[in-house]
């Protein structure tokens, strides 16, 4: 067990954890931040995607202890009234059908546009194939991408 | 406008009561309603259980109109779409209506509040007509009382009631109180939907800002104080079952509670009941991770009861069963045999696909907090009836002392149709006597079974030397049960006609997947099509529309299961908006139109070739589903369904070995991805006044078709074998 200090959403979060303990699982089981998913636990879905020095990262495979003092951002955290550009042109978009990839589809998203942002299709294509929508959601994905990067 | 009855004998379809903090509230009955409208089903006795009130409107003090959606939300979105139904007749403002998911009634009535068979908007939509109409009816009848002139003077519109020539008007808020006590009509105007002003349009996802914000809105998020974290081991094959395990090694390790078999077996079968792995190893603890890793610790004696089958046994059975397997449904029309004797030409293709996942986003969970004489259960279920009685019959306590709360769904695609993961839940509380959530790690989801069936199936046709369809013959075997609907296109179109669907046999686990059978069936039967109409000569689409021609004007045999001319109608559509044969004579596209869920569903696709490898340009598609509730909503369902039936056609397979399913997970299962998906997909539906019909499914099994199709044209290749994409490598290397 260690004590450490999570930096989530802008606040800090002190935790007493085995180390070795993903990121996912801490936001889930320890915070009650349960809008980062779990879908695979090896990286390969994409639900649990959050943000590590503004970058898009998998929780499911990252231990704790490596992301202590760091500034993670969630969810929960990517704007207060949800109201994020990104998360404005999902519900335009009309994106969801069950709902559970999208934050994670959200975090890798936003993570684009902050480096690139006027994606083309395979810049999008790129960034984002790595989260998996199994109610196949992918063309109103795109559409919103495009829609947020000119809000 | 529809007139009709509210009561069939003495019983009346509604309820009415005050509403808690003002207002009224309207029950209403789901199946019952929607038989009474349903001229087939006259004269059928209603059981008297059938009668019980189980859908809810509020109308509130202060115009609010709250709607209890009794169906589960898995994604189809009828969490909209249901209550837009009900806005439309009650004449409520769509920003006037909130929607919350409706709990499992613990009375005992039959009604299917089930989310399955695309059957939630064409099942509500009668009773949710109904429960509008009353409502308007009742907040009228009050406000007549009320100024004391006639309902006849009074118009209602967008929540409003005013006097026709006069000056006083009331909102539906001021008025719904003083309506708790009219009596319920005896009977209903129903609009002329010429006349209606919310259906038919697009409104976005009730739950959409709450997805997108990450809102604890699926079983998996679902916590309760003092409640336990729950993970399972079962058999690593189909055929084994546990036997032992390093319970002592396991209970020791840190934040393990407890470690046990559990059975999950009870005495009342269903056809959803289906559980290769009844008994369980059952791991508690406080934290997620912690019982991972105990999970990995297991060392457990599993015992052989059954053989263990590999992909290759598989095969050899589904080319046996092909002609010997038992015959479960066929079709016979003229003389098949002697039609394909004299033909000038035979064609005989034969089609197969693997045994594939669901794969919910989500994997199976459930909440179970199980008393001496009473339980609890919460999580995600496509039949939450069917759940709470088996839970009943596991744990031998009445069903009315057992409540199951709804949550919405991370995807379901037929998987929470099945009642395991509840019992398991149920049992593990049960023997641990304390509040559990069970969760499946993805391997234990992948290699739990119910999977999509293999299939096999052989087309064959006969064309004269005019290059007229003169036999046709299907027969198709399944891993159990097979995939062919004897009664469905080409059936009636063809003068000697041959259809025979066959069993053959497992231990895997199989169950319902996403327009069961027909994703199979569409790609294969409409592919052959294709493949027969260029031997034939003829453009595909106008060789479609002959053969509907016939199955109007002179049907051959008894009853088919379509309608022609909606099913010509579609394909007459998507030819249109896709400029089907007209400008670049060089573009690689692809048709197919298919006829599940009581809905007619065509698609075009177009495939361009990129460094050699094939990706799909456009899709158009042209849907015919009755009245469209919320053309957004529709249009998403379809487009999900169409990129749905291209990847698990071109890149899913589960293969066995041992009787173990080789891929556990995403990292070697192949999924379709967002670089895989259509670049653009255009959505049209056919403008009728039919009641509305499913989407949930109907535009998967054609997309199968059309990608076919499509790639044959880019690629010169026809496919026979799913996954496709290994059959493109194999002849693109």
């Amino acid at each position: 067990m260690a004590s450490l200090t999570l930096n989530i959403n802008g606040e800090k979060k002190q935790v007493d954890i085995d180390p070795n303990t993903p990121l996912l699982w801490v936001l889930r089981d320890e915070l009650d931040l349960v809008g980062t998913k779990y879908g695979c636990g090896l990286s390969q879905c994409g639900a649990c995607t959050v943000h590590l020095n503004g970058a898009a990262v998998r929780s499911c495979v990252l231990p704790v202890s490596a992301v202590a003092n760091q500034p993670i951002t969630t969810i929960e955290g990517l704007s207060e009234d949800g109201d994020h550009p990104v998360q404005k042109a999902w519900i335009e978009e009309d994106v969801s059908q069950c709902g559970y990839c999208q934050p994670g589809q959200i975090m890798s998203a936003v993570a684009l546009l902050k480096n690139n942002p006027n994606p083309t299709d395979e810049d999008i294509d790129l960034a984002m194939s790595g989260n998996i929508c199994r109610c196949a959601t992918y063309v109103r994905i795109k559409k919103a991408i495009k829609k947020a990067s000119k809000l | 406008m529809t007139v009709i009855k509210t009561k069939i004998g003495r019983r009346s379809f509604l309820k009415t009561s005050a509403a808690l903090g003002g207002g009224i509230m309207i029950g209403f009955n789901w199946l019952v309603s929607c038989k009474s409208l349903n001229p087939e089903q006259k004269g059928v006795s209603i059981p008297k259980e059938w009668f019980d009130i189980n859908g809810y409107i509020k109308i509130g003090d202060t115009g609010m109109v709250t709607i209890y959606s009794p169906n589960p939300e898995i994604g189809q979105n009828v969490m909209t779409s249901m209550p837009m139904i009900v806005a439309e007749e009650l004449d409520v403002p769509w920003d006037h209506v909130v929607v919350e998911q409706g709990v499992l009634d613990e009375d005992s009535f039959r009604n299917p509040q089930t989310a399955g068979g695309s059957n939630s908007i064409k099942r509500g939509w009668d009773p949710l007509r109904m429960a509008g109409a009353a409502g308007k009816r009742m907040l009228l009848e009050a406000t007549a009382k009320e100024w004391d002139v006639s309902v006849k003077n009074l118009s209602a519109n967008n929540g409003v009631i005013k006097e026709v020539n006069g000056s006083r008007k009331i909102g539906y808020g001021q008025i719904a109180s003083k309506a708790v006590g009219i009596d319920i009509p005896k009977e209903l105007s129903l609009k002329d939907p010429k006349d209606y002003k919310l259906i038919g349009t697009s409104q976005k996802n009730v739950e959409g800002p709450k997805i997108v914000t990450g809102k604890p809105l699926y079983g998996l998020d679902f916590k309760r104080d003092g409640m336990l974290l729950a993970m399972i081991e079962h058999p690593p094959a189909f055929g084994m079952k546990v036997k032992s395990f390093n319970k002592e090694e396991i209970k020791g390790m840190k934040g393990v509670h407890d470690a046990f078999i559990v059975d999950s077996t009870y005495s009342e079968k269903k056809w959803n009941g289906t559980n290769a792995f009844p008994q369980l190893i059952a791991i508690l603890g406080k934290t997620t991770w912690q019982v991972i890793n105990a999970k990995k610790m297991l060392r457990v004696n599993w015992e052989n009861v059954s053989e263990l089958e590999t992909s290759e046994m598989h095969e050899e059975r589904l080319i046996k069963d092909l002609e010997k397997g038992e015959i479960k449904g066929s079709r016979k029309d003229g003389n098949p045999d002697a039609a394909f004797a004299k033909a000038s030409k035979v064609i005989e293709r034969t089609y197969t696909s693997p045994f594939i996942p669901h794969n919910p986003m989500e994997p199976m969970n459930f909440f179970a907090d199980v008393k001496e004489n009473s339980a609890e259960l919460i999580g995600p279920t496509q039949t939450p009836k069917a759940m709470q009685e088996a839970v009943s019959s596991l744990l031998n306590i009445p069903k009315e002392n057992i409540s199951l709360k709804m949550t919405r769904m991370g995807g379901g695609f037929g998987r929470r149709l099945y009642l395991h993961f509840g019992l398991e839940a149920a049992a593990i509380s049960k023997k641990v006597g304390a509040p559990i959530k069970m969760v499946y790690t993805r391997e234990d989801d992948m290699t739990q079974g119910t999977y999509r069936p293999a299939y096999r199936s052989v087309y064959k046709a006969g064309l004269d030397k005019n290059n007229n369809l003169i036999a046709f013959s299907v027969k198709g075997v399944g891993l159990p049960a097979g995939p062919v609907y004897p009664n469905r296109f080409p059936a009636g179109t063809v003068d000697n006609y041959l259809a025979e669907n066959k069993m053959s046999y497992t231990n895997i686990s199989t169950g319902a997947w996403t327009a069961p059978r027909s994703h199979f069936t569409a790609g294969a039967e409409q592919s052959f099509i294709d493949e027969v109409a260029e031997v034939a000569k003829k453009d595909p689409i106008d060789f479609r529309l002959e053969l509907f021609k016939k199955a109007i004007n002179n049907p051959v045999g008894k009853k088919y299961d379509y309608d022609a001319e909606r099913y010509a109608d579609v394909l007459k559509l998507v030819k249109e908006k896709s400029n089907w044969g007209i400008g670049d004579s060089s573009s690689n596209k692809g048709v197919a139109a298919y006829f599940c869920h009581n809905s007619y569903v065509a698609v075009v696709m177009e495939v361009v070739l990129k460094e050699n490898q094939p990706k799909i340009k456009k899709v158009w598609c042209a849907a015919d589903c009755g009245i469209v509730i919320n053309k957004e909503g529709a249009t998403n369902m379809i487009e999900g369904r169409i990129i749905d039936g291209i990847g698990h056609a071109m890149y899913s397979e589960l293969k066995f070995e041992n009787g173990s399913s080789v891929h556990k997970n995403f990292d070697t299962y192949n999924f379709i991805r967002h670089d895989q998906s259509p670049s653009e997909i255009e959505v049209f539906f056919v403008e009728n006044e039919i009641s509305p019909t499913g989407l949930g499914e109907p535009s998967l099994p054609p997309a199968v078709g059309a990608l076919a199709n499509a790639l044959y044209k880019a690629t010169g290749t026809r496919l026979y074998n799913q996954p496709f994409v290994k059959q493109l490598q194999m002849s693109m290397s």
